[in-house]
């Protein structure tokens, strides 16, 4: 294979979607064509990631034009398994959504505009320019703006104001960085910039484009005083759109984190303690809204806050251990929340609510649906061999090492919190009696009556990403390998620069 | 010259957060537009302003030579200004929907999906 063969992940779901557009009225075409498109996407990112893991960090240069003035690709081990995960997640979605997503809104377009948002994903899991990653930002978020809004309810458009006014403000501010960031180095070529950046005599002006990096991706990545679009938004949209938003667009801020704070401005003392410091309070107050919400899709949306804590305090921490945390968490995390926001959609078909005093009694009805929903619920708690375990010992065992307490006490309350919530979901959804409301409304039961071909695609998505998070938890050794992998690469990352501009390093003197 | 941009620049960094921060659906939406316009100018700031020197290489030459203007900030700010021009349409339609459905454009009341269900 050759380095252009890097570029198809991004290709791929743009020509498809251009396809989709041919057959925008036929409803079902459209769900056919984007359940197959996605699996020739994952096959496509399961051959960069093996290409990757034999070749190392392989980089593509635009137009071959030559590394710092060109645009370019760069595939490394952390790029290739986000692609996988996002290409996995995307899959589960696409078949959730034939039957989650109603005709009207395929009709406007759904489908189109669902693998452009995955095309802007990979792109900019993919780039190696700062200014080609603002792009890509763009492109999700336009997607992003489109889904959150498609359907026009009430509560759709409520969500989308606060939603676009911070998104739209967080881009102006990561604009604002790359342009004192430009105007500092004169290059926009991440790895060129790490170079570079080095050599900077002012560090206070290094630590103010810093400083606005950090609010910038904050925004994205819902952290600590700037998450508070994510609650009032996430839960409006149908939940396949949830799913996908919650699963993979928060990841991509905390992508942009890693990449930048390891790359660009490494293990500063002062940004390191603005990450952990950020990280505590992302944990506690995540895990705290949490607990008082009744919506189910709430709660998850403000579990997703909380556990974004955990992989800014594994980046804050800057060891190589923790370093390893943040990226199996991250594998393990992007897995989880796209199967819950699924979960919370299947429990929304079943019993017509979503409010935790008003459903129940799924095991009564389903009992293998809720044993298929356990494995999902219980890996987001971390119960061992479940995927969530694994991360946490190695985002423990970093603090212990570097001797930060107060992070891992908010390890520790936000672990124990998010079980708490967990079992007090898992007693409502599937043990509780439903209430008289949903009893007496026609809406309960209607999963039981449903075609088998619906009822199917209703289950499969789930059980899919609940396969792999298993395989996580118990093949544990193939992904702390992996993370390991992208930690070293983290922790030093001269391959990832050779690999761009070349063994003689930077071009301009 | 770039003691006036500089001035502008933070004009319009000022007035766009003042705008964000009202109540108003409308106001918000120039503030966005505010701000993108100051970030823009900040790019172009940010290149090093030269007067008549365009990078265009002399047909006698190999080289650029003398004082000549950076291209890449004008390219970075020609896509910046497409983006925003894109996401400002979409806004615009968004906050027309949002008030023909809301019907209010006070943004302290909208807020019926922050209540607790």
């Amino acid at each position: 294979m050759s380095p252009q063969f890097i570029i198809w992940p991004v290709i791929f779901p743009l020509l498809l979607s251009v396809l989709l557009l041919f057959t925008w009225a036929k409803v079902n075409l459209q769900r056919f064509i984007s359940i197959a498109g996605s699996v020739v996407s994952v096959v496509l990112a399961v051959a960069l990631f093996t290409y990757t893991r034999s070749e190392g960090v392989i980089a593509m240069q635009a137009g071959n034009w030559p590394a710092p003035f060109g645009i370019t690709f760069v595939s490394d081990s952390l790029s290739s398994v986000l692609i996988l995960l996002a290409s996995l997640a995307g899959l589960a979605v696409s078949v959730f959504s034939s039957v989650g997503i109603n005709s009207p809104r395929v009709r406007f377009g759904f489908y189109p505009v669902y693998h452009i948002l995955l095309t802007g994903l990979n792109g900019a899991f993919l780039t190696g320019d700062i200014f080609n990653l603002y792009v890509w930002f763009e492109v999700i978020i336009i997607c992003s703006f489109v889904l959150i809004t498609l359907g026009g309810e009430r509560k759709q458009l409520e969500g989308a104001v606060k939603y676009f006014t911070l998104n739209m403000l967080a881009s102006v501010i990561f604009l604002t960085a790359i342009a004192i960031v430009y105007g500092l180095t004169g290059t926009l070529n991440m790895a060129d910039l790490s170079l570079q950046i080095a050599k900077i005599e002012n560090r206070f002006l290094v630590d103010i484009a810093a400083l606005f990096f950090f609010v910038g991706f904050g925004i994205k990545a819902a952290v600590f005083p700037l998450y508070f679009w994510l609650p009032a938004s996430y839960h409006t949209p149908p939940d396949a759109i949830s799913a996908i938003f919650g699963g993979l667009l928060t990841k991509v801020g905390v992508y942009a984190y890693i990449r930048v704070f390891t790359l660009i401005f490494p293990a500063d003392a002062f940004i390191r303690e603005v990450l952990v410091v950020t990280a505590i309070l992302t944990i506690a107050s995540g895990a705290l809204g949490a607990l008082i919400q009744n919506n189910l899709r709430k709660v998850f949306s403000y579990l997703i806050v909380c556990h974004i804590g955990f992989m800014m305090a594994g980046l804050g921490l800057g060891t190589e251990q923790s370093f390893t945390g943040t990226v199996s968490y991250l594998i393990h995390d992007i897995l989880v929340k796209t199967n819950i926001f699924l979960v919370s959609g299947l429990a929304l078909a079943i019993t017509g609510s979503l409010s935790l005093r008003d459903i129940g009694g799924l095991y009564k009805q389903h009992p293998w649906i809720a044993l298929l929903m356990a494995i999902p619920l219980f890996s987001l708690v971390g119960v061992p061999p479940l995927s969530g375990f694994w991360p946490k010992i190695s985002l423990f065992g970093a603090a212990l090492d570097t001797q930060s307490y107060w992070v891992l006490g908010a390890l520790i309350f936000g672990s124990l919190l998010t079980l708490f919530i967990i079992a007090k979901v898992w007693a409502a959804l599937v043990w509780q009696n439903p209430s008289e409301k949903i009893e007496k409304g026609e809406v309960y039961g209607t999963f039981s009556g449903l075609p088998a071909g619906i009822r199917v695609r209703y289950v499969f998505p789930v059980a899919l990403l609940a396969l792999c998070s298993l395989y996580v938890g118990l093949g544990a050794e193939f992904i702390m390998d992996i993370s390991t992998d992208v930690a070293l690469l983290l922790k030093d990352p001269k391959p990832y620069i050779e690999a761009v501009l070349g063994p003689e390093q930077s071009l301009i003197p | 010259m770039d003691l006036l941009l500089a001035i502008i620049t933070g004009i319009l960094y000022a007035s766009g957060i003042y705008m964000i921060l009202r109540r108003s659906l409308v106001k918000l939406i120039i503030g966005l537009a505010l701000l993108g316009n100051g970030v823009n100018l900040l790019i172009f700031m940010m290149g090093k302003l030269v007067k008549g020197g365009p990078p265009i290489i002399p047909e006698s030459s190999k080289l650029l030579e003398g004082a000549f203007d950076d291209p890449v900030p004008q390219a970075l700010i020609l896509t910046a200004i497409v983006i925003s021009f894109g996401l400002q349409s979409f806004a615009i339609v968004l906050i027309k929907r949002t008030y023909l459905v809301v019907k209010t454009d006070d943004l302290d009341e909208i807020n019926t999906t922050d209540e607790f269900a």
